[in-house]
């Protein structure tokens, strides 16, 4: 009679860990969020005491010019940047889809970017940006050209940052298409061939078709992650300038967090809104 | 086979070579910046060819090296302080996962009851979720309410959240197939369901990498959540870039630094990491 209670709680036993974690630490606060995200609250306010506005913050929000120029350039952002991740990768996949010698070592070296800190991977472009010690510049230069001022022009700065995007994520459909190509069915390709089909339009009617499943994921994936979390290589690159060009929603949430936190623990007694935008070498709340 | 080996075209060789530059050359610059000095970097002379130095990474280690490096002139121990507090964030976050992630993942595979889809739909909303919008709403409870604020628990405290739904869930496919007979039979024996991980070490390596690479790597909510002494590398490195005089020398060391261990994992277990890349968008 015992054992059977113990047996019927053991997998509560052991899921009770996690869940009292993910409770803690992801549903309370996104809760806490949505929550709040009705309420007219100022930071000095306990949230008890902030007042219910309804949709108030999100009509504020969407009337908000600066708002809207971020949601353009995400737009601009990740629309470019998924398209020409989905081409090159794709692309690369079909051509490279083949027994040859090096293409493990090339997948192991092209997951690098992705495994390395989005942070490093900033600094790494910016660098290379320098206006007058950067690779590209240099070559430029000792080719005879003007040097380009990469990240300091609104003209190019989010061309530089897509550059950055492209690279280090081309590598991630690239991997995905070829693990989808690799497990076609090898059957349907030697009736192609047997049938006459040429090499594209093996590409154009079988291998494409069969992959799409496979391409749809890969592209939502990438645009969910364009838009919304890729922010710490722009952050680092640019911080949303030069103006507003490079600042992709993502990257004015987090700006806005960072005062709004400053603003709780009186770094800035005032308004968020109010709060001296954070120095590019100051980001950090002002804990203690 | 042989006869597709046969046909391959040496320009294909030419075209991955040319790929390869293009992944790894600016890891490579990244590399050789952090062995230059600072005043050579911004000198106008380029070139490869020059004389490596360890002076950045003894700059940025000062702290913690057995021997007192020459001409670094005042210590600076933000560097090797951040670095032992990401070290400290990465490895518990990383154990800690992995253990509370078992015995959930072995729970929900080896007892039918609701829940299951439950992972599945968490991970997936997980994977949807940008950490920044757990930025203000996390600070503010960790502050108020927890107590958590600055302190390396609060931080792994939300590492362990944001990487139990992957990891429970890609532990549950490794568990699935373990088949049950092994675990009657180690019963028999007298031992419990511990037994199950020899079997699924593949699936502990790809959890185990994907957290410490999250752990380690991210910025956001290791600003916000922690102060000057329990600051995390990543946050250091942003802290240390200002709009001028940026010493590259030593914030490629510091970059390098950070970058060793994930460049690391990925020479060790590419296989494992693909998999857990591909695994969800291919399989389904």
């Amino acid at each position: 009679m015992q054992a059977a209670n113990v047996n019927r709680l053991t997998p509560y036993l052991f899921l009770a860990p996690a869940a009292l974690i993910l409770g803690a630490a992801l549903l309370y606060p996104i809760g806490y969020m949505v929550y709040a995200s009705f309420l007219n609250w100022n930071p000095s306010q306990r949230i008890g005491e902030a007042d219910w506005v309804g949709l108030g913050n999100y009509v504020k929000l969407f009337s908000d010019a600066q708002f809207h120029e971020s949601v353009a350039v995400t737009i601009t952002f990740a629309g470019v940047v998924v398209a020409a991740e989905m081409v090159l990768g794709v692309g690369l996949a079909l051509l490279l889809d083949r027994n040859i010698r090096g293409l493990s070592v090339l997948k192991t070296l092209f997951i690098l970017p992705m495994m390395i800190a989005p942070i490093v991977v900033g600094l790494m472009w910016r660098y290379m940006y320098h206006p007058t010690v950067g690779v590209f510049n240099r070559a430029l230069v000792s080719l005879g050209f003007d040097p380009i001022p990469w990240l300091s022009e609104s003209r190019w700065a989010l061309t530089s940052v897509i550059i950055a995007d492209i690279w280090q994520w081309t590598p991630f459909i690239f991997i995905l298409s070829l693990a989808a190509l690799q497990s076609l069915p090898r059957s349907t390709l030697e009736a192609a061939r047997i049938d006459g089909a040429t090499g594209w339009q093996q590409v154009l009617h079988i291998k494409l078709p069969l992959m799409l499943p496979v391409l749809v994921v890969a592209t939502l994936l990438r645009l969910i992650d364009a838009s919304f979390k890729v922010l710490e290589v722009i952050l680092v690159l640019t911080n949303g300038g030069p103006g507003l060009s490079t600042e992709i929603v993502s990257l004015r949430h987090f700006a806005y967090s960072v005062r709004v936190s400053r603003a709780w623990v009186g770094c800035c007694n005032v308004e968020p809104a109010a709060c001296p935008p954070p120095r590019a070498d100051a980001w950090h709340v002002c804990l203690q | 086979m042989i006869a597709r080996d046969q046909q391959t075209n040496p320009s294909f060789y030419a075209l991955l070579a040319v790929l390869v530059m293009m992944a790894v050359g600016p890891i490579a610059l990244m590399f050789l910046t952090s062995l230059r000095l600072n005043v050579e970097i911004m000198s106008d002379g380029a070139g490869l060819i020059f004389l490596p130095t360890l002076h950045n990474y003894e700059k940025v280690l000062c702290d913690v090296l057995w021997y007192s490096p020459q001409n670094v002139g005042r210590c600076d121990p933000t560097f090797a302080r951040s670095l032992g507090n990401s070290l400290v964030v990465g490895l518990t976050s990383t154990a800690l996962t992995l253990v509370v992630g078992c015995m959930a993942a072995y729970a929900l595979v080896r007892f039918r009851f609701m829940g299951r889809d439950a992972v599945s739909l968490a991970t997936l909303i997980m994977r949807m979720v940008p950490p920044a919008v757990l930025l203000v709403p996390v600070f503010g409870i960790w502050t108020y309410q927890f107590g958590l604020d600055g302190t390396l628990a609060g931080l792994i405290l939300v590492y362990v959240a944001m990487n139990l739904p992957f990891v429970i869930w890609i532990l549950q496919s490794f568990i699935v197939q373990v088949p049950i007979q092994l675990e009657e039979a180690a019963r028999m024996d007298g031992a419990g369901p511990l037994v199950v991980l020899p079997v699924i070490r593949p699936g502990l390596a790809a959890a185990a990498i994907f957290t410490f690479r999250i752990a380690w790597n991210e910025f956001l909510l290791g600003n916000a959540l922690t102060n000057r002494h329990t600051r995390t590398v990543p946050v250091t490195i942003v802290n240390s870039l200002t709009e001028y005089d940026i010493d590259w020398g030593v914030v490629m060391a510091t970059g390098m630094l950070l970058a060793i261990p994930p460049i690391i994992f990925t020479f060790v277990a590419s296989r494992q990491i693909i998999t857990g890349m591909t695994a969800g968008a291919v399989k389904g």
